[in-house]
This record gives structure tokens, sequence and C-alpha cells, in this order.
């Protein structure tokens, strides 16, 4: 359906204000979606509750539901896309570590209708626990790649993406940074949606059957189909090569990367510039850039991907490589305009321009110091973790080494002061399996807290295993009915935690449920004391709905 | 016309929404922007900052680079000094005189607003007392940006639109407070 065409943006569209996580759900919709599956987590939340919230969608009555994890999602997708309609999943990076399985092997099978596997990654960290890059996914799978470099890329590469899919018969990864998915800007989108695929099914039904026989016939298909997702990428709108003036340096900037690159030239760029939004890479454009230029500089944000590729083992590329491996650009964090800029006038020194005029800050600059201090965030006043917590560190002080296995979410927060309350923080669901390591190794007490949502996600097959095994360890499930860290989605554990543990074979007469608040904090410590001391598997449901989700339902009602 | 403001406070002032209305008169404007702002655990009681970029040409990049900011609009005066090297050199704070402490280690208050003061350009005073007096404690964040509305290459009725559009679905009587709070602190600013 698409022919390579850029996107018009004449009178006909709608200017709208969009996050980009918003641009590319509208960008889907607008495409023809039919369904959008998704497990919350920063800063991809905001693309499935914009499906929502949008009027076409709910008329549609387009899937908008949350997903247990991030697996299931990837898989609810690939069926409906088996089933020939266009749907999408979206996740934050680490989830994709967890989508993994089904993502990778997505690849083997191929899409039927088109699919986008929208990947959000978080440099920086400002809400994740690493800084790990997706682009490295979709090579590993095979897939094609988008990387948005604004909201409007964000917005027309749904449809683009739609399309490539179905041409390629593969799910397509679109790779979000923080920067872009929570960054607002006028989008131009077209009046109306436009129509859902009908039910149809794949050409080639053995390639969905991932037995070994299959498999090696499709794997060396995939590997074939590598030429033409490269000649995708030459041929793409999202790619371009422009000239410069000076020949002196030539810059590979992708993503973001290419805004920060073209900030620091108001009057325009004078060296050539290859602008990467799709992979795999386009070697011929790569190519026609490294005859033309001395030393080519690589502007990406997150990991060297495109430097690594470039430098090879032996950093032996055709031009000097400048970047990230090299000490030009910081190895860690997100880039800006500043760090790009730093980047530019260590490689051209003439670039430098020192202004005339002496930073607003210089004259209080000494003070500063100690005279800003860091706020980190905390938990709510009135949050039920909090009682959790001080009821848990109180228990705790009864014993000699006592070891508390935290997992992700707002309780991670009890780490910090006053609480100081968890040992380890490592990825959904780990708190369990943790705990349960830590107790085979002879640790006692050995307790794991983990959240509602988090229990759901990726805590209920560890518990099984601790059933199994009758581990002495305990676990705290602090309920909040909601997904709290990411602003309170629907939870897929609310009203059925018991039910869920007493169907994994928790033993009744050590699965607890109490209220989490001030006036029961002396309770909750003696019950977390008195399974302490039970020589095997006990699981405390702490519950108190989270004050936001709280507030929000007294405001409705 | 070009405006690159930093809008700084602790997660759940309402920081945010003065983002949102500033971006409702700028469409209308036909004004380019761009708008990044912070989400997830920072809005648990941290430090949040946004940058927001108006102009009249096309802009690159969604963040704002260091020592170009022309404002500094803070709902805390130590999250003003905190995000002070973006400031240009003939740039402005526009900044709440009163501290959100939510941490042991707030500092003196009375050294923040003497450094504060000693920077070229500040308007600085006491949000919340205007917005108790002329509309409610809640409307603090309209005062604020009633006070930094006259560095903005905005008219004060096209501004008055974005809160219109903004508040208008939760009520005429939420628009009407949220408009007196602006110009309350529209008013004070410029009387200072």
């Amino acid at each position: 359906m698409n022919e390579n065409k850029p996107t018009d943006h004449s009178a006909s569209k709608v200017m709208k204000l969009l996050l980009g996580d918003e641009a590319l759900a509208l960008g889907a919709i607008n495409a023809g979606l039919s369904g959008a599956y998704a497990y919350p987590g920063t800063p991809s939340t905001e693309i499935l509750e914009f499906v929502q919230a949008n009027p076409t969608a709910r008329e549609r009555g387009l899937h908008s539901h949350w997903s247990s994890n991030e697996k299931t999602a990837v898989e609810e997708a690939l069926g409906m896309s088996f089933c020939g309609k266009r749907s999408m999943v979206s996740m934050k990076h680490v989830g994709l570590n967890v989508a993994a399985d089904a993502f990778v092997n997505s690849a083997m099978t191929g899409a039927n209708g088109g699919m986008l596997v929208i990947s959000a990654d978080d440099p920086s960290m400002h809400s994740s626990q690493n800084e790990q890059d997706s682009r490295f996914y979709a090579r590993f799978a095979m897939t094609p790649c988008l990387e948005p470099s604004n909201q409007q890329e964000a917005y027309d590469m749904a449809a683009y993406g739609f399309g490539l899919s179905e041409r390629l018969r593969i799910p397509v990864m679109v790779r979000l940074v923080t920067r872009l998915s929570h960054s607002r800007a006028q989008v131009a989108t077209e009046p109306e949606a436009a129509a859902e695929n009908t039910l149809s099914y794949p050409q080639n039904p053995r390639q969905w059957v991932l037995m070994p026989g299959n498999s090696r016939v499709r794997y060396r298909e995939l590997i074939a189909d590598r030429e033409k997702m490269e000649q995708e990428s030459v041929e793409s709108p999202f790619n371009r090569l422009s000239q410069g003036s000076d020949n002196s340096l030539g810059i590979i900037a992708s993503g973001i990367a290419y805004n920060y690159v073209m900030e620091c030239f108001p009057q325009g760029c004078p060296f050539p510039v290859l602008k990467i939004s799709q992979y795999p890479l386009p070697k011929k454009l790569i190519s026609e850039l490294f005859a033309k230029v001395d030393r080519v500089m690589v502007a990406e944000e997150g990991q060297p991907v495109i430097e690594e590729m470039l430098r090879g083992l032996l950093d032996t590329p055709s031009r000097p490589v400048l970047g990230k491996l090299d000490g030009h650009l910081p190895r860690t964090g997100e880039l800006s305009p500043d760090s790009v800029m730093e980047a530019l006038v260590k490689a051209v020194p003439s670039l430098r321009t020192d202004s005339v005029e002496a930073p607003a800050a210089s004259s209080v600059q000494a003070e500063l110091k100690d005279l800003v201090v860091a706020r980190p965030p905390a938990l709510c006043q009135g949050c039920g973790h909090r009682d959790v917590y001080a009821a848990l560190t109180a228990a705790m002080k009864m014993y000699e080494a006592p070891k508390v296995f935290g997992d992700i979410g707002c309780y991670t927060l009890g780490w910090l002061s006053p609480f100081n309350a968890i040992d380890t923080c490592l990825d959904m669901g780990a708190s369990i399996t943790m705990a349960k390591g830590a107790a085979d190794a002879g640790q006692h007490p050995s307790v794991a807290i983990i959240g509602d949502s988090t229990f759901t996600h990726s805590g209920m097959t560890g518990l099984l295993d601790a059933v199994n095994e009758g581990t002495p360890m305990t676990v705290i499930i602090s309920d909040n009915l909601t997904t709290g860290m990411t602003g309170g989605q629907d939870s897929q554990g609310t009203g059925k935690l018991e039910q869920i543990c007493l169907g994994l074979g928790v033993d009744p007469a050590h699965l607890h449920t109490i209220d989490s608040l001030p006036k029961t904090v002396e309770e909750m410590k003696s019950l977390f004391l008195s399974e302490f001391e039970h020589k095997g598997l006990s699981v405390i449901v702490a519950r108190r709905e989270c004050i936001q989700t709280a507030r929000r339902h007294a405001k409705k009602a | 016309m070009k405006c690159d403001i930093i809008l700084a406070g602790v997660g759940g002032q309402g920081i945010l929404s003065i983002a949102t209305i500033l971006g409702a008169a700028a469409l209308r404007e036909n004004l380019h922007l761009k708008q990044a702002e912070v989400h997830g655990m920072s809005q648990r009681g941290g430090d949040v900052m946004s940058c927001l970029r108006l102009s009249s040409d096309p802009i690159a990049s969604d963040l704002i680079p260091t020592g170009k900011a022309d404002l500094i609009v803070a709902l805390e005066p130590m999250e003003a000094l905190r995000h002070i090297g973006w400031l240009s050199p003939a740039g402005r704070v526009v900044t709440s005189t009163v501290p959100f402490v939510n941490i042991p280690t707030y500092p003196d208050t009375a050294r923040i607003l003497d450094t504060l003061g000693k920077l070229p350009n500040v308007t600085a005073f006491d949000m919340e007392q205007v917005a108790k007096e002329k509309a409610t404690l809640r409307a603090s964040n309209m005062v604020l940006l009633g006070a930094a509305s006259p560095y903005i290459d905005l008219s004060p009725e096209k501004i008055e639109a974005g809160i219109q559009a903004v508040f208008g679905p939760k009520g005429e009587k939420m628009v009407e407070t949220n408009i007196a709070a602006f110009r309350a602190g529209r008013e004070t600013a410029l009387s200072l």
C-alpha cells in the first residue's frame, strides 16, 4: 500500500499536539489498526493509553486491554497478525527481554497482517534499571527496525511500518527513546482512519509451525530476505544522505540524535549528513558517505550500535570513525545538544564560538553547590507500601542478618531512607525467585516483597517453584489494586490474588490477607514475625488501594 | 519569534499544566512547538523539569541547549536554581519564593532567595499567597504562568484562550478561577 513516498502534509491534514508515543498510536489507528497490546512501562505507557481513550478506537472496538506481561502481549499481537489484521504491541526496553522469546521467534513465523513491535528505550535511566538498546534485538531477530527522529515521523512510520511489515511479511520493530516518547510537537494527521484489514490467513502456513524441519527452510529465507530489507532501507523516505560544502567530516545521525546535530547548525550543516531512521543499515548510502568524506562521526542515542558495526572487531574502517567508543561522545546517558556540540568542536575546533557574554549563572556558580541538593522521588503520603515497610523494618530488627528481596514498582523506593528496607532489585518477578535461591542457600529469614501487578506479570511462576519445594520463605504481596508506578493502569490480578495463590498450591494456613494501614502496622509486624518462623512457604497479601487512584475514584464518584 | 523555556518544580505541583496551556495557545498561533517532559519515577515527589520551545521557525532539538534558555519558570526557588545553567545571559527567572520542603536536607531558604536575587533578571514573589487571595491555592501554577506571561511573546488573551481550552472540560468555574489566578500573577509581576 505504501509506495515509499514521503507523506503529503497538505491542507487536508489535521494538526494535533502529540507526544511521540501518542503520535505513533494515532498513526497506527489511522492506518487501520485492529488491536493494540501492551504491559505498562515508562516511557511506553502512553501508547496504549492513547488507544484506550481514542474515539475511533472505541467506536471500532479495537483491542486495547492491558496484557499480563510483554510476552503475552507480543503473542496476542502476533495471533491477530496471523489472522491478517494489523496489530501493534508496545513495551519499554526491558519489557522486550521478557518478550524476547516471542519476538525473536516471530521473525521466524513472520507476520501476515502488518505488525509493529514498539520498544521504548530509556537512555539516562530516568525510570529504568539499564540502558539496553532495542536495535540490538532487531538485528538479532533479523527484523527491520524504524527509529523516528521526531513526532511527525513517529506518526508517519505507523502506516509505513504496517506497509513494510506486509510487504516483507515480518514484524517490524519501532524503536523509541524517552525524549521522543515524552516530547510533544505538532503533528499533521489524517482526518479519518483507514479501514481495517479483513480476516485472512497466512500464505505459507508451514512457516507458522516452528518445528525444526520448517524452521530450517524458513531460516534460509529469512537470511535471504535481508537483501530486500536492506534495499527498503536504501529507498526509505526516512533515510537521507544530504550533501555539504565541507567534506572534511561526514556525520551519521540516527533517530533523535539527528535533531541534536541539526540544533548545532541553525544556518544549516556544512558537512554531509546521513540521517538513519530505518534498519538494517543501508550499506549503499553509508558507502557513498565514506567515499566522500575524510572522517565520519556517528551520533546515535543509546548504545554504539552503528558505530561498532562500522568499526568492526579490528577497528579498521576505511575512514576514521568518531563517536562514543573513542570518547568524542559520552558512552553513558542520553545525548543532548550540548554533548553533540562538544563532540563536533572536538572534531572540528574551528566550530568553537566562544560567547562574548558570560552565562547568567556565572555570578552565582560558586554558591550553587550546597544550595541545590538532590530531591529523590519518594512514596506518596498515604501510600500503603509505607505501612508495609514500617512493619517489615520493625520485624526485621529482631534478626541478625535478615534479607529482603525487592522488585520493580513504586515500592522499589523502599530502598531509600527512611526505610532502607530492601536488599535487591533485579527485574520483574525476581523478588520471589531470588528469595527462593537465598532460602535454598540457607538464608533465614528470606523475604520477597512484590506488588500485585508485578506478581501477575512474572511472580506467579516463581511462586510455583517455591510451592513445589516447600521453600522456607515469606512472600509479601503489597497489593495497591493497580499498576502504580506508571500512573495507575488496571492490574491483571485485582480481586484474584488469593485465588491465584491457592490455585498454585500455597497452604491456606499460611496464606494471609491484611490491610496495610498505619493502624495495622503492629498487627502486620506480628504476622510477619510468626510467618518468618514457619518452616515453609508463606504468602501475605497486604492490601490498600493506591492513594493516587483512590483520589481519582473519589473525584469521579 | 523564539522562546525557550525551562519549567521546573516538584512532581505533582502542576508544572505540566503550564506547558499544556502554552502549547494550546501556540498551536492556535501556528507557532512551532516542542515540549519534552518527564514521566514515571521522577513524578513521585522528585524534581521535575520540562523544556518548552516555541518558535516561528521549525525547531530541531526537543531539549534546550544549556546557556540558551530565555526563561526559567519555577514553582519552587531551589528548583529554579537547579536549572540555572540553562539560562542565557539575558534570560529571566520567574519563580515562586515558597519552598517545597519534602527532604530533610533542604537548604536555608533565605540563602536560596539571596542567591536568586543576584541574577540580573528575576521575578520572584510568594505565588501561593497571591493564589490564595485571588483564586485558590491549587491555582498557584496559573499565578506563575501569569507572572511569566509578560516575557513570553504570546498575548495574554491568547494564553487565556489556552486556559479556557484546557480547563473548559472541567467546567466554567474552573476556567474562571484559573484565569483569575493568571491575571493576578501577571499584575503582580508587572507591578514589581
